[in-house]
Order: C-alpha cells, then sequence, then structure tokens
C-alpha cells in the first residue's frame, strides 16, 4: 500500500507541470505557486493525519482528532488574536500565537476528558466538538465586534490557492515535528494502553501525554496558519490505515502520512477541475469525499457484525455516529 | 521487599490502615478478602500505580518511590484489571513492549529471541500475528503474561488474572503462575477472590479485612475454619485434597 501511495504521489508530481504549464506557459509559476502549492498539499496531508494519529492513540479514542479535540478552532482563535494586538503581524508572529493557542487548547480538553472518565466512548469527541465550538463562538464574536470577519475568514475555511513563495514556508515545519513523532512512536504506542501500562514499562505516562499532544497542536496550528482549517483528514486517515494496518505507530505512521497526502492532494486536484478555471476550497471537497468515505467505514463496520449504529441525530451526526461505532468495537 | 505501616485515605476514610508484611522472595503470595478490604489498593501502592499517604515499601533496600522508574521496570511488573486493551497490536508486537524498559527504540537480536521464548512458553506461537482485540478473554490474558516474561523482572503483581475468566481458562492461569514462580524464579503477588485458588496454588496467604492484615501466613496457617469465618463473616468448611487444604463455604 505504501508504495502505491508513494508511486502515486510520484505521478501526479510528474503530471502538475505538464498540467498546468500548458495553461500557464511558464516556468516561473511552475516555481512560484505550483511547486508551493505541491508541498503545502502535502505538508498539510501528511501533518494533519499524523497529528490526528498521535491524538487518537493518546486519547485512547478512535475518534479523536484536531477537528474533534478543539485543536484547530484554538489554532483559529490564536490567529484573531495575532489579528487584533498585532495588526502588523508576520506570518511568523501569527503562528507563534496559533501555537500557543493550539497547545493551550488541546491540553485543557485532554485534561478536561481525563478528569471526568467518561463511560461512553461517544462523549469524548461530543465533548471535543463542543468545547471546539465555544472557542469558535468567542472567535466569531471578537472577529464581528472588530470587524475582522473577512479577514478571519482567509482561515476559517481552508484552502490552497493563497499558497505561494514567501508566504507558506511554515508548512516545512511540520517535516521535523512528523520525525518527532516517529521517533517517540512507541512512547505514545505505550502511553495509549492506558496509564497503568505505561508506569508498567517505566514510561513517564503524562510527560509523553503533553508532549505528543504538544506535537499534534503544533503541526496543525502551522497547517491552520498557512492553509486554514481541513477538517475530517485526521480523523478519517488515520483510522483507515488502521483498519488495514493495525496501530502500531512505528509501522502505521509512514502509511498513514503518505494517504494523508495521497488524499488532499486528490482533492486539492478535484477541487480544481470540478470548475475550472475556478477552484473549490479544499475543505469542500474534503468534507464531501470524507463524509462519503467516513459512511463507507460505518457501514464496514456493520457488515462485519458489530453492534448496531444508532445515528443521533444530525447535529452531532459526526460523533454520535463515531462513538456508537467505537462502542461496537468495544464489545469484541 | 516489605511494606511497614502502609495508609491510604480517601476522603478521610482510611481504605488502607497500618498494613505491613514481608514479601518473601521465589514464592507466590495471594492476597484475599472482602470486597474493599483493600488488598488491591495494597497491590497497586507495592507497584508505585498509586501513592501512598505514609507507610514505607521498602524494595531492595530502597524506598520504591526513589526508584527511577525505568530501573524498576526491569525488577517488578504490574497487570492490572484496567488492561482492557482495545489497541490493534499483534500478539507479537504487545509482547515486544516488554522489553521496552531494557532497549527502548532499538529491539536487538538479544531482545527478539527473549520475546520468542515469552511466546513460545506461553503456547502464543498460533496467535503471534493476530491482533489482541479479536483474541478470547484467556488469549490475550496469556499474552499480557507473556509480555510481562519478556520483561523478565524478579517481581510479578497480578490483580485478580482469574477475572472473567472461565474454570478452565482460570485454572490454566492459576497454573502459568506456579509455573512463573518454579521454572522462572519470580516472585509472584496476586489478589484473587477464590479463595481454593489462593489454598491449591501459593505458597502463603495474606487475608486483609477493613484495610487491615487480618493474618499472613502459610496456606496451611490461613485455611482454618475459625480464620475464614471470622474474615468473611459466613460458615467454613476446610476439606483435604491432594494434600492440600480447600474451603467449602455456604
Amino acid at each position: 500500500m505504501a508504495s502505491v501511495c508513494s508511486l502515486f504521489v510520484g505521478v501526479i508530481d510528474l503530471d502538475l507541470p505538464s498540467l498546468f504549464d500548458g495553461d500557464m506557459e511558464q516556468l516561473k509559476i511552475l516555481v512560484v505557486s505550483r511547486l508551493p502549492r505541491l508541498l503545502a498539499i502535502l505538508c498539510t496531508g501528511v501533518g494533519m493525519s499524523v497529528a490526528g494519529l498521535i491524538m487518537q492513540q493518546l486519547c485512547m479514542n478512535k475518534f479523536v482528532s484536531p477537528t474533534t479535540g478543539a485543536t484547530i478552532s484554538s489554532a483559529q482563535f490564536g490567529i484573531l488574536l495575532a489579528l487584533l494586538f498585532m495588526p502588523n503581524s508576520t506570518l511568523w508572529g501569527r503562528a507563534l500565537f496559533a501555537f500557543a493557542t493550539a497547545t493551550l487548547g488541546t491540553w485543557i480538553f485532554v485534561w478536561f476528558i481525563q478528569r471526568i472518565t467518561f463511560k461512553d466512548v461517544v462523549m469524548v469527541p461530543l465533548v471535543g466538538i463542543m468545547f471546539g465550538n465555544v472557542i469558535g463562538g468567542i472567535t466569531n464574536y471578537l472577529a464581528y465586534k472588530y470587524e475582522m470577519t473577512q479577514a478571519l475568514s482567509t482561515w476559517l475555511v481552508g484552502h490552497f490557492s493563497l499558497v505561494l513563495r514567501g508566504r507558506y514556508e511554515l508548512v516545512y515545519l511540520v517535516a521535523p515535528l512528523v520525525i518527532l513523532a516517529f521517533l517517540f512512536a512507541n512512547h505514545f504506542n505505550i502511553v495509549g494502553m492506558g496509564k497503568d501500562f505505561s508506569k508498567n514499562l517505566g514510561v513517564h505516562y503524562n510527560l509523553v501525554l503533553f508532549m505528543g499532544l504538544t506535537i499534534a497542536a503544533l503541526i496543525t496550528a502551522s497547517i491552520v496558519v498557512v492553509v486554514g482549517s481541513i477538517s475530517y483528514i485526521g480523523l478519517i486517515v488515520p483510522n483507515v490505515v488502521a483498519m488495514f494496518k493495525g496501530d502500531k505507530i512505528r509501522g502505521t505512521l509512514v502509511d498513514t502520512a503518505l494517504f494523508g497526502a495521497l488524499f488532499v492532494l486528490v482533492c486539492d486536484m478535484l477541487g480544481r477541475v470540478v470548475i475550472a478555471p475556478y477552484e473549490l476550497p479544499i475543505e469542500l471537497i474534503v468534507g464531501i469525499l470524507g463524509s462519503l468515505l467516513f459512511v463507507g467505514l460505518l457501514f464496514y463496520r456493520l457488515k462485519h457484525g458489530r453492534r448496531a449504529i444508532r445515528l443521533k441525530g444530525p447535529t452531532f451526526g459526526c460523533g454520535a455516529g463515531v462513538s456508537d461505532l467505537e462502542g461496537g468495537a468495544d464489545e469484541c | 521487599m516489605f511494606v511497614k505501616e502502609l495508609t491510604k485515605k480517601y476522603d478521610g476514610k482510611a481504605v488502607v490502615d497500618g498494613v505491613s508484611f514481608d514479601i518473601p522472595k521465589r514464592s507466590v503470595i495471594s492476597m484475599i478478602g472482602p470486597n474493599g478490604a483493600g488488598k488491591s489498593t495494597v497491590l497497586n501502592i507495592l507497584s508505585r500505580l498509586i501513592a501512598r499517604d505514609s507507610g514505607l515499601v521498602d524494595f531492595e533496600g530502597q524506598d520504591i518511590s526513589h526508584w527511577k522508574s525505568k530501573e524498576l521496570a526491569k525488577r517488578l511488573a504490574i497487570l492490572t484489571q484496567s488492561n482492557n486493551i482495545q489497541m490493534k497490536l499483534t500478539v507479537q508486537e504487545l509482547v515486544t513492549f516488554g522489553r521496552f524498559p531494557y532497549s527502548g527504540n532499538h529491539v536487538t537480536g538479544e531482545d527478539m529471541a527473549i520475546v520468542e521464548r515469552a511466546i513460545q512458553y506461553m503456547e502464543l506461537a498460533p496467535f503471534r500475528d493476530r491482533f489482541i482485540d479479536e483474541l478470547s478473554g484467556g488469549q490475550r490474558q496469556r499474552a499480557l503474561i507473556a509480555m510481562v516474561i519478556a520483561q523478565d523482572t524478579e517481581y510479578v503483581l497480578l490483580d485478580e488474572p482469574t477475572n472473567n475468566l472461565d474454570i478452565y481458562h482460570a485454572t490454566n492461569m492459576m497454573k502459568i503462575v506456579r509455573r512463573l514462580c518454579d521454572d522462572l524464579g519470580k516472585t509472584v503477588i496476586l489478589v484473587l477472590h477464590e479463595i481454593n485458588y489462593a489454598a491449591f496454588y501459593s505458597d502463603y496467604i495474606c487475608a486483609f479485612v477493613d484495610g487491615r492484615v487480618a493474618r499472613f501466613g502459610t496456606v496451611r496457617e490461613v485455611m482454618n475454619k475459625e480464620v475464614l469465618s471470622k474474615i468473611y463473616n459466613v460458615d467454613f468448611e476446610i476439606l483435604e485434597i491432594e494434600g492440600k487444604p480447600l474451603s467449602i463455604y455456604y
């Protein structure tokens, strides 16, 4: 699977120039816009799915992700704060704010779900979604009050059309962070098996937990600052890969990263092709494809004889469906 | 290893109250007692999973809280009931984690040999590539024990290892516990609810009542009509089977 992924990535990489040079006929565009865009896409796909993978393992819940764990909304809140307090802030300035709030938001969320040990796996992503919405609400209120809604909208809906040389390099941060995650993969695995389990093996539970969350939050924040919010990837990709490959992070991290990159790449191409010469924001495409995949995932589990899935109303459609699915898996 | 005047309070109520005893090496010690008598709490304090309020846990001449967690993980292993792992790890991967305190991320050939022996010892070879969440309760329990064997500790602490197992698997588990001591020379301390398992498979029994040690002694000393009746508040009869005392309660 990994080899197929990398092959595809390679193929598309090769395709890009021929596809778009036909329109633009300029190497400059390739260097200034196409190449950065491709790299940003790859970093986003890799980063979001790896961040999702880490968060799912550490929280012992298959449905925690940067979206359902309030990381993305916290990062957006940070960007707004940066815009408010430092109107002339650079990309890096905003990034610092986003790093701080994303990390803090994720910490608070995890601290909260650890405090209240929920019997029901449903509750964890639900609480995350609610917490994220609260932060999102504050963000929107502040933006509205200070007439920043338009500026903020850039970061609310993820898209790659503003990715140009000089204003996207921040996503490269994803690379060292993912490598760091790979180095600590076994630690994350052990912590994911519980506090007692990690203590037995002499692993410092809280330290690894918060370090892992910080890595996931930093990855997410650096993507949100450059591209904007992209949901679903951190949820779907690790789950799909784990279905085939299991949960040993050392073994699945590379697959997750490649599959994530491929997924975003395909979504981005679709977004650009469907209504060419205009383009749809990536968030939209990922949302549609992601939810389809997600429903597929639910049905796959259903077919394999697990407990029936009751969907609980559309408001929390994603969270509710998700948790019941996990509940079903518990029984086996 | 010994404990002295161990105390643990929850909300002002002492769950463990002045518990002291020595742990004889190379033996199986069962902790029994009614629900809420504090036996699991003591086991968790022994293994530094929960902190004590006062008292001393001496492990090889040093207070257990002064041990570096990685060093301690090479000498003392604990399996709690909360190990209901839902993770999709293969048996082989799980058992390999037992080598983590020694090798961290760099598993050596020697580690692999130890893991292999542990898998063979627990007769898990046919399941090595199966995901643990697909195994039966008994198989999963064996996989966890295999991990503890790979961890190669002198002390093994088990919290109700027969819980949720049927008679066949529970008896097998107790036989394994015995072999851990007899074949591999480990000191095994376990919490048990089934008194007869404790009587048949252990060397010493430590009986708890209301957070205190009601009786600590050899199996024969504790498996006594009066002692057991006082601990559990029910009538007991003691029988001899295969030269070991077994109890009937009604």
